[in-house]
C-alpha cells in the first residue's frame, strides 16, 4: 500500500483525502473549517484527526495540496477590444483557476485606476493589441497601473512591441513578460500566460495567503482548486497511455456564490460548411458564473430565469418561491428543511444549471443571405458531448441530481443553443475531483482509476 | 520598413468567398500584413480587428448588391472607435443594378469611403492606389 493524502483549503472548508495508489482506490474523506486566519494547520489537523478516525492512522508517502482559501487566486485583467483581447485575457486568466474580479478593455480611466487600488489583486494581467498592433493601450495601462502602485505582480502579455515600454513604465514592480495571448489576429495563445500565472502562484500567493505554514507539512500547495478540477476532467476525458478517458465532457459545479462550468471538447461545428465567428475557443474551457449561486448569489439565477418559471418547475406559487428566496438570501447557511424548501431548492438548482450551460456553450444561427441559407457558430458546439459530471455541495447531497442535470441538457424550445443531447450523468458524490487532480500530477493512472470508480451514473434524469 | 497592415473581407450577409482570397493573396504577394476576415463580416467586427492590430486600412468587398447599406454608417463608427481618418476602400457589385459608377463613387465618398472600384478590378489598381495613398515607395 502506497498512501497519498490530498488536501483542498477551500474558502470555508479544508477537506482531506486518502488514496492508495498501489492498488488505485479511495481510502476515506474528512473535512473541517479553514482557519486561514489564524493558522491553516488547525483546520487541517481537525479534519486529519477526523480522518485518521474513520481509517485509522496511515504513513502517507507524500500530501499534496490545492487552496481556493483566502478568496483564491484574486485577478484582474485588461485588454483593448472587448471581444478580442480583453475576452482573451478573461479566458486565460479563468482556466488557470482564478477568480477574475473585473475584465477592463480599452484605456484605463481615472475611476478604474481607483477601483484597482481598492480591489487590490493577487495578480493584474495585462494585455492589448497583435504583435505589430496597437501599442498605445497596453504602454496607457502599465502608466496607470504604475501611478497607482501596490505591489501585486504584473503579468505582460499582449503585443510584443509594447512589452519593454511597458517594463520601463513599471520598473520596480515584479512584472512578467510573455507570449502574447493574441498574437495574430484571431489566434488564442492562452498556455504560456498560464503557465506563467501558476509559477506566480506558486511562488507569491501561496505566501502571502497565509498557506505557507501547511507547506512544511506537505510536500507543496500545486495549484488553485479550479485548476485541480481542470486537470481531473482532462484526465477524465483523454485517459492515459494505458488507460482510455470516458471521451468529451461538460462539468458542472453550482456553488453558493459562482457556478463554474468546464468543458473539455473541441466543439466544432457539425457541419463543416458552418462559418466560426468570434475568438477560437480552448480545448478545455472553464466559465464562471458570479451571478448565479445557491445562496449568496441566488437573486441572480431568479433575475436570470424569471420567478414565475422558477416556481413552476418548483410547483409554488410565485409569491411562495419569493418568499423562500427572500429567505435563502438572508441564511446563506440554510438548508431545506421540509418538502417545500427543498422543491424550491431544487428548483433553483435547476435553473442555475440551464442559465450556466447556455452561457457557457456555443450558438448555432442561421443566416438567410442571396447565396441561400448559412450556418454561423460562436462558441462551443456541446451538442454531441455525452457525458456530465456533477460536482459541488448543492448538487451532490441531492437525490434528483440527474433531474437537475438534466436541465443543461439540449433544450428544444432554444434549439441554437450548443448544448449537450442527452448524456449520462455522473456524480461526484464523494466530492474527490479536485483531489483527483492533483493526484494525476504524479499518479495519473491511480487518479483516472478512483475516478472512473467514484463517479456515480445518475439515471433519475431519464 | 515595416510592413503596412490592411483589414479586409466581405460585408453583410454576403457569402461571395473567391474574390477576397484572391485580393488576400494578391495584398500578401504585394508585401501588405493582410487580416483577412473572411465572408459575413460585420461593420464593428472590421473595426474590431482594425484597433487590435493597428490597421493601417480597411477594404471592404461586397458582391451581391446589397454594399450601400452595409456599409452605411462604416466611417463614423470609426471614428468612434478612435480610427479617425483610417484609409477606407470599397469595391465589387457594391450597388443594385446598372449605375454609373462616378455616381456611386461619388455617394460612397459621401460616405467617408477614400476610393471605390467597380466590378471586375483588377488587384494591381488596388494595389496602386494603395501605395499612394499610405506613401509607399516601389
Amino acid at each position: 500500500m502506497k498512501p497519498i493524502l490530498l488536501i483542498d483549503f477551500g474558502s470555508t472548508y479544508t477537506k482531506v483525502t486518502a488514496v492508495d495508489a498501489d492498488a488505485p482506490r479511495l481510502l476515506g474523506t474528512a473535512n473541517s473549517y479553514t482557519t486561514v486566519q489564524t493558522d491553516v494547520n488547525d483546520g487541517l489537523a481537525d479534519a486529519l484527526s477526523k480522518l485518521e478516525k474513520s481509517i485509522g492512522k496511515l504513513d502517507y508517502f507524500a500530501r499534496y495540496a490545492c487552496s481556493s482559501a483566502a478568496g483564491g487566486l484574486r485577478m484582474l485583467a485588461s485588454g483593448l477590444v472587448p471581444e478580442l483581447t480583453a475576452e482573451a485575457a478573461k479566458t486565460a486568466s479563468l482556466g488557470a483557476g482564478a477568480k477574475v474580479l473585473k475584465t477592463y478593455a480599452f484605456k484605463l480611466t481615472e475611476d478604474d485606476a481607483e477601483e484597482i487600488k481598492a480591489l487590490d489583486p493577487d495578480i493584474f494581467l495585462l494585455v492589448g493589441g497583435t504583435d505589430g498592433g496597437n501599442t498605445e493601450c497596453m504602454i496607457h495601462n502599465a502608466g496607470v497601473l504604475a501611478s497607482i502602485g501596490g505591489d501585486y505582480p504584473i503579468i505582460l502579455a499582449g503585443n510584443r512591441n509594447a512589452a519593454r515600454e511597458c517594463q520601463r513604465l513599471l520598473e520596480g514592480r515584479e512584472v512578467h513578460v510573455c507570449e502574447n495571448v493574441m498574437p495574430r489576429f484571431g489566434t488564442l495563445n492562452i498556455e504560456p500566460t498560464q503557465r506563467e500565472i501558476r509559477e506566480v502562484f506558486l511562488n507569491n500567493i501561496v505566501k502571502a495567503k497565509g498557506l505557507s505554514r501547511a507547506t512544511e507539512l506537505i510536500s507543496g500547495i500545486m495549484m488553485p482548486t479550479p485548476s485541480a478540477v481542470m486537470t481531473a476532467m482532462k484526465l477524465l476525458a483523454e485517459g492515459t497511455a494505458g488507460q482510455k478517458g470516458i471521451g468529451d465532457l461538460v462539468a458542472v459545479d453550482v456553488g453558493g456564490a459562482t457556478t463554474d462550468i468546464y468543458s473539455v471538447a473541441e466543439g466544432l461545428p457539425d457541419d463543416p460548411r458552418t462559418a466560426l465567428r468570434g475568438l477560437p475557443e480552448p480545448y478545455i474551457k472553464r466559465t464562471v458564473e458570479g451571478d448565479i449561486g445557491m445562496r449568496y448569489s441566488i437573486r441572480g439565477i431568479v433575475d436570470a430565469a424569471g420567478i414565475e418559471k422558477v416556481a413552476g418547475i418548483a410547483g409554488l406559487t410565485p409569491e411562495r418561491m419569493g418568499e423562500i428566496v427572500d429567505m435563502f438570501a438572508e441564511h446563506t447557511d440554510m438548508l431545506p428543511y421540509d418538502d417545500e424548501t427543498a422543491r424550491a431548492d431544487e428548483a433553483l438548482a435547476s435553473m442555475a444549471v440551464r442559465v450556466a450551460v447556455t452561457r457557457h456553450a456555443g450558438r448555432l444561427e442561421e443566416v438567410f443571405g442571396l447565396g441561400g441559407l448559412k450556418l454561423v457558430q460562436t462558441g462551443k458546439n456541446l451538442v454531441n458531448v455525452d457525458k456530465f459530471i456533477v460536482t459541488g455541495g448543492s448538487l451532490i447531497h441531492t437525490e434528483h441530481t440527474g433531474r437537475i442535470a438534466s436541465y443543461g441538457f439540449f433544450d428544444e424550445e432554444d434549439p441554437s443553443s450548443l448544448k449537450p443531447r442527452a448524456c449520462d450523468v455522473l456524480v461526484d458524490r464523494s466530492y474527490i475531483i479536485a483531489a483527483m487532480g492533483l493526484l494525476s500530477e504524479h499518479y495519473p493512472d491511480a487518479a483516472l482509476t478512483i475516478l472512473k470508480e467514484e463517479l456515480k451514473k445518475d439515471d433519475s434524469a431519464k | 520598413m515595416e510592413k503596412k497592415t490592411l483589414v479586409i473581407g466581405v460585408i453583410g450577409a454576403d457569402v461571395h468567398a473567391v474574390g477576397n482570397q484572391i485580393l488576400y493573396h494578391a495584398f500578401t504577394d504585394a508585401g501588405f500584413n493582410v487580416i483577412n476576415l473572411g465572408v459575413m463580416v460585420s461593420q464593428e467586427e472590421f473595426i474590431n480587428a482594425a484597433i487590435e492590430t493597428n490597421a493601417d486600412a480597411i477594404l471592404v468587398s461586397s458582391l451581391y448588391g446589397q454594399g450601400e447599406l452595409d456599409c452605411r454608417g462604416l466611417r463614423e463608427k470609426c471614428d468612434e472607435a478612435g480610427l479617425e481618418g483610417i484609409l477606407l476602400y470599397v469595391g465589387g457589385n457594391i450597388v443594385i443594378g446598372k449605375q454609373p459608377f462616378d455616381e456611386v463613387e461619388k455617394r460612397f465618398k459621401a460616405m467617408g469611403f477614400d476610393r471605390s472600384f467597380p466590378p471586375g478590378t483588377p488587384p494591381e489598381v488596388d494595389i496602386e492606389a494603395l501605395k499612394e495613398d499610405l506613401h509607399l515607395e516601389d
